[in-house]
This record gives C-alpha cells, structure tokens and sequence, in this order.
C-alpha cells in the first residue's frame, strides 16, 4: 500500500523539490456540441438552432483527443489540467463530464458564445499571463465545423500553433508532435508554450467512473466575467440540404446496369 | 473589393486546392487576381489558368509554421490592400487562416461552398452539423477572409498566363522545427480528400484479403479507395483511407460504398459526395436512406458483376 502511494506520487514530490522540473500546465478548451446522432432542424424562420429533444455533450474531438491527451501528460501529479468553455449555466452538465473524466479544475466564461473570433478573444484573455505550456483545442466542432478558434487563441497571444496534431509528446521542455498534412503527415518539435488543434490518434476514449463523478462535484469550477468583444460574423439563415430523391434499386443478377446508369443518367462517369 | 488569394505550391504547381482558390477569387472580383505563394514555382505554376492575373513568390518560409504562412499572408494583404484574402480550408489553410484573421481583425467563414452573395452585405455558405444543414454567415468586419471548402467548387480553366515577381518580407521567425516528412503512398492513386471518384469497403467485405475487387474496382472507374471507421481499425486497412467524421471528410462525384451500413458518422464524411452507391446485403442499412442507387446483394457476387461490367464499359469508350 505505502510502496504504491510513493510509487504514485514520487514524481509529484521529485518534481516539487527539484527546481529544474516544472509541473505541467495544460488549458483544454471544450465546446458543448449535439450529440452526433441528432437531429438537425431550426426554428425562429430558420435563424436559430432547434434544441428542442437534443442531448449535449462535449465536442468529441474536444474530449476524446485533446482532453483524455491533456489527462495522460498531467495525472499522476506530473501537472496540472484546466478546462475552459464560453457559454452560459446549461454549459455545467458539460463541464462537470470533463471533470469527471480527471481534469482538475474548470472555467466557464460567463457569456453566450458568440462567433469563433468572439471565443477565443475570451479565451486568450483568460490565459493570459497564466504561464499554461499547452493551450488545446478539438480540431474542430461538430455543429460549426471551423476549426478556428485554436489558431486565433495563439495569434492573440504571440504562440506558435500546430494544428490536426495526431501524436503528442513532451520531454523537457519541447513536444514533439505528429500533424496531417496533405497526403501524409509530419513530426514537428515545438519549445516552450504553445496551442494546437487535436486530431483522431492523439488519445482513446476515456469513459468516466464513479469515483470520476463524485469527485467532479467537488472540483473547482470558477465562473468568469467575459471580456467585452464584438463579433465578426453572424449567422444569416439556416438551410437544410434538399431531400434526397429516393434511392433507386437495381437488381443484384443484373449489377451491371448501374454501370449504364451511372453513364447515362447520373453522367459520373 | 481587392481580393488576395493565397495558394500553396508543390515541385513547382500550385496545388488542386489552391487552384481553388484561386478560381474562387477570381470569381469574386469577376477579373483576374493577385496570389501570394511560398513557391518556387515552375513558370506560374498553373496559377493563370485558374484566375490570377500575378503570383507574388515569396522564398523562406516554413510552410509548417502558422506564425510564419500568416506573416507572409498579411504581408502580402497589406502590400496589395486587400480587404478579401481567400485561401483554401486545406491543412494548410487550417493552420494559417485564423491567424490571419486574428491577425488583421477580420471575420472568417472557414469552408465556404459557394461564392460570396453580396446582395445584402458579405454573406458566404458553408457546411454546418457535419454536413448536415448548411449556414449562411455575414462577415461584419472590413477585411474579410473566406476559407473554401476544398472539392466544393471547382478549378477555372482557359485564364492566360500570370505575370511571376518576387516577394521579399520579414515573415519572423518558425516556432516549430520539422524533424521528417512522411508522404503516404497512394500506389498512384489520386489522394483522397481530392479524389473525383471513390470505392469504400467496410466490415461486410469480412477481411482484408477480400479487398483486392474493391481495389480492381477502383482501378477500372480510375477511383480512389476508402475504408469506414471499424475496417481502419482493426488494422485491415491503412488508417489514411478512413472516411467519416473523425477520419478524412470527402465529396467526391462518385463515391461507391461497399458492406457499410451507413452510421451516421460515416455519412457525416462522405455526405458531401454527388452520387452516392450503396452495395449491401441488408435491406434495413440506414446508408441506403442516403444513396441515390442501391443493389442489395451480396458484394462477393456484385462487385465482379461490376468490375467485368466497367471493363466493357472502358474498353467502348
């Protein structure tokens, strides 16, 4: 028991007392999305999102990759694992996942999310001067699909920025990273701070227990006041892609009529 | 407006999703455009064809380098006053684009799908929900910068040649190093995200030694192959080849699924595609739902039918 606890935490109390070693910081940023399987429709003529039925969860890339990523470099007392969301009180059920999942300590800047400029605005202002090594995001979101806001957070505060990173490591100081590139990928190394969009491969799911839930009540969740930003962009309407015509069914004994048709009618090829 | 369009270049061409954009941009402005590249380019690279009157060339930046692109960007902006930068939303264009807009206070769309409609200020349409609604967003700010979906929209063709001049700047320093580079081999096959046409296996193909009828398939309609999400991995095929939510998104004219039943995250990636095959042996998949034709058939028996049907159907073109 005692051999298991100083096994444990022995990095925690090497890492405390030697002053060459500093405790890592990550910020993970985490967007509440739909779930995957939702349906898609609007109200207000089009104008806005219908909620109405729809369960929320965490953006996937969000949680899967950078979150569970940002868990394996901190746990175990090698650091330390803030999450951070924009939007307002219905965002906790969220917030209390990532929590429950192991992040440490979370933050909620008090506001309706606005355009993707508007979040990380809020989000850069609250890390500023933080002393975070690592800034995270999801590579993009499941409902806007923009995969902006990492890229602007680092802009904002003077980092580089790695985006579609699939591998991350880190050792001293520098991370090593693997990031989609067209048609391959590439191993970069990055010193000092930095912000990067997560990908598919940086982490597995984690699925929280019950030991998770209970202690996520508990963990700190501190609200904060948004800076004042004005958005670039607004969404005009909404528009849901027209029906699809049916599906024509050819006969399996005669396959090769869908060649013909794929020719003549549907002209692909 | 004045409009810049950046584009990336490889051994000397601009690449498919950069021609993109440059035909997007020519579009916009209704003339010809000024392109800013990281080069070398051989001639200008294929850039005139596709709309651009000019390529500035710049040398010594680290495509890599997010810091550095958008250095170059917004250099270029400046130096030519553009109030519209367009790029692709490619890797690269992820990479660079917001900071780009952060950098000049601008507004972003981030994979548009069609041209700008600027009958009630600057409004641009891209994918929403996974590809599943589609939003029309108003860029409020001066500046504007619009990321074009890549595959969307098409490459112009019968622009005369660009005039190719240097670009000199101080584009900062790299934050990050490239340590190595790893190309995928496609076997020749057109890469993925800018395939025309695309065959897909998935489980009902029972194992990565019946692949090789999907593989002919491909060969004869000069397609590129895919796999869904499972099929990547349990390792029967190379994980670049998954299509889906979490893997590659894909629109390509044809794309023929075979043995998929057509989860709601394999649609979120290929849902994009203008005619979508459904080859499966349950009549209940939720994938023919979203098919424009369907054979419900064994695929061991239907995908030769096919392979031997596209063999006559090449050897009378």
């Amino acid at each position: 028991m005692l051999h298991s606890f100083l096994a444990k935490f022995a990095p925690l109390f090497k890492k405390a007392f030697d002053p060459k070693i500093r405790l890592m910081k990550i910020l993970v940023c985490i967007s509440k999305t739909p779930d995957t399987t939702s349906k898609i429709a609007f109200t207000d003529g089009n104008k806005k999102f219908d909620e109405n039925g729809v369960q929320f969860i965490i953006n996937p890339y969000d949680e899967w990759y950078a979150l569970v990523r940002a868990l394996e470099l901190t746990e175990n007392g090698q650091g330390q694992c803030t999450i951070i969301t924009v939007g307002g009180a219905d965002c906790e059920p969220v917030i209390r996942k990532a929590l429950a999942i192991g992040a440490d300590e979370a933050v909620r800047v008090d506001a309706t999310a606005g355009d993707a400029g508007y979040v990380a605005a809020q989000i850069a202002e609250y890390a500023r001067g933080k002393g975070f090594d690592i800034i995270m995001t999801g590579k993009e979101t499941i409902d806007y699909n923009g995969g902006i806001v990492g890229g602007m957070v680092a802009e904002m505060l003077g980092l580089p920025y790695v985006s579609l990173v699939t591998k991350l490591d880190v050792s001293g100081g520098t991370a090593t990273l693997v990031r989609d590139i067209q048609g391959g990928e590439e191993v970069l190394e990055v010193t000092g701070p930095f912000v990067l969009s997560a990908a598919k491969g940086m982490a597995e799911q984690r699925i929280p227990n019950m030991r998770g839930i209970m202690a996520a009540r508990t963990k700190p969740l501190n609200v904060v006041a948004p800076a004042a930003v004005d958005n670039a962009t607004e969404v005009v309407v909404y528009e849901l892609p027209p029906a699809k015509q049916g599906c024509k069914y050819i006969d399996p004994a005669n396959a090769a009529e869908l060649i013909q048709l794929l020719h003549s009618e549907a002209k692909v090829i | 407006m004045n409009i810049l369009v950046f584009a990336e270049s490889a051994e000397g061409k601009i690449i498919k999703s950069g021609l993109e954009a440059i035909s997007y941009g020519a579009k916009t402005a209704g003339s010809p455009v000024t392109v800013v590249t990281s080069g070398p380019l051989n001639g200008d690279g294929g850039a005139g064809a596709a709309g651009a009157a000019k390529v500035m060339v710049a040398s010594g930046v680290n495509g890599s380098d997010s810091g550095q692109v958008s250095k170059l960007i917004v250099a270029a902006a400046k130096s030519t006053g553009a109030d519209i930068i367009v790029l692709s939303h490619d890797n690269t264009g992820k990479l660079a684009g917001p900071r780009v807009a952060a950098a000049l206070g601008a507004g972003l769309v981030a994979g548009a799908i069609a041209l700008p409609d600027t009958s009630n200020g600057f409004v641009v349409k891209k994918n929403v929900f996974s590809g599943k609604a589609f939003a029309h967003v108003r860029i409020n700010t001066a500046t504007k910068v619009v990321a074009v979906l890549p595959n969307a929209l098409g490459v112009s063709a019968g622009g005369g040649a660009a005039a190719v001049e240097s670009f000199a700047g101080d584009f900062g320093t790299a934050g990050v190093r490239v340590k190595e580079v790893k190309k995928e081999s496609t076997g020749g096959m057109v890469p993925l995200p800018e395939a025309e046409m695309v065959v897909s296996g998935g489980r009902g193909l029972k194992g990565p030694e019946n692949w090789g009828m999907i593989e002919e398939l491909a060969k004869e309609l000069g397609a590129t192959t895919a796999c869904s999400r499972p099929v990547a991995d349990i390792g029967w095929r190379p994980h670049h080849e998954h299509v889906g939510q979490t893997g590659i998104a894909i629109r390509p004219n044809l794309y023929i699924a075979v043995g998929i039943s057509g989860a709601i995250q394999h649609l979120a990636g290929v849902n994009g595609s203008k005619v979508i095959v459904v080859v499966n042996n349950d009549k209940e998949a939720p994938f023919f739902k979203a098919a424009d034709y369907g054979i419900i058939g064994d695929a061991f028996e239907v995908v030769p039918k096919l392979v031997e049907a596209m063999k006559a159907h090449n050897a009378n073109k």
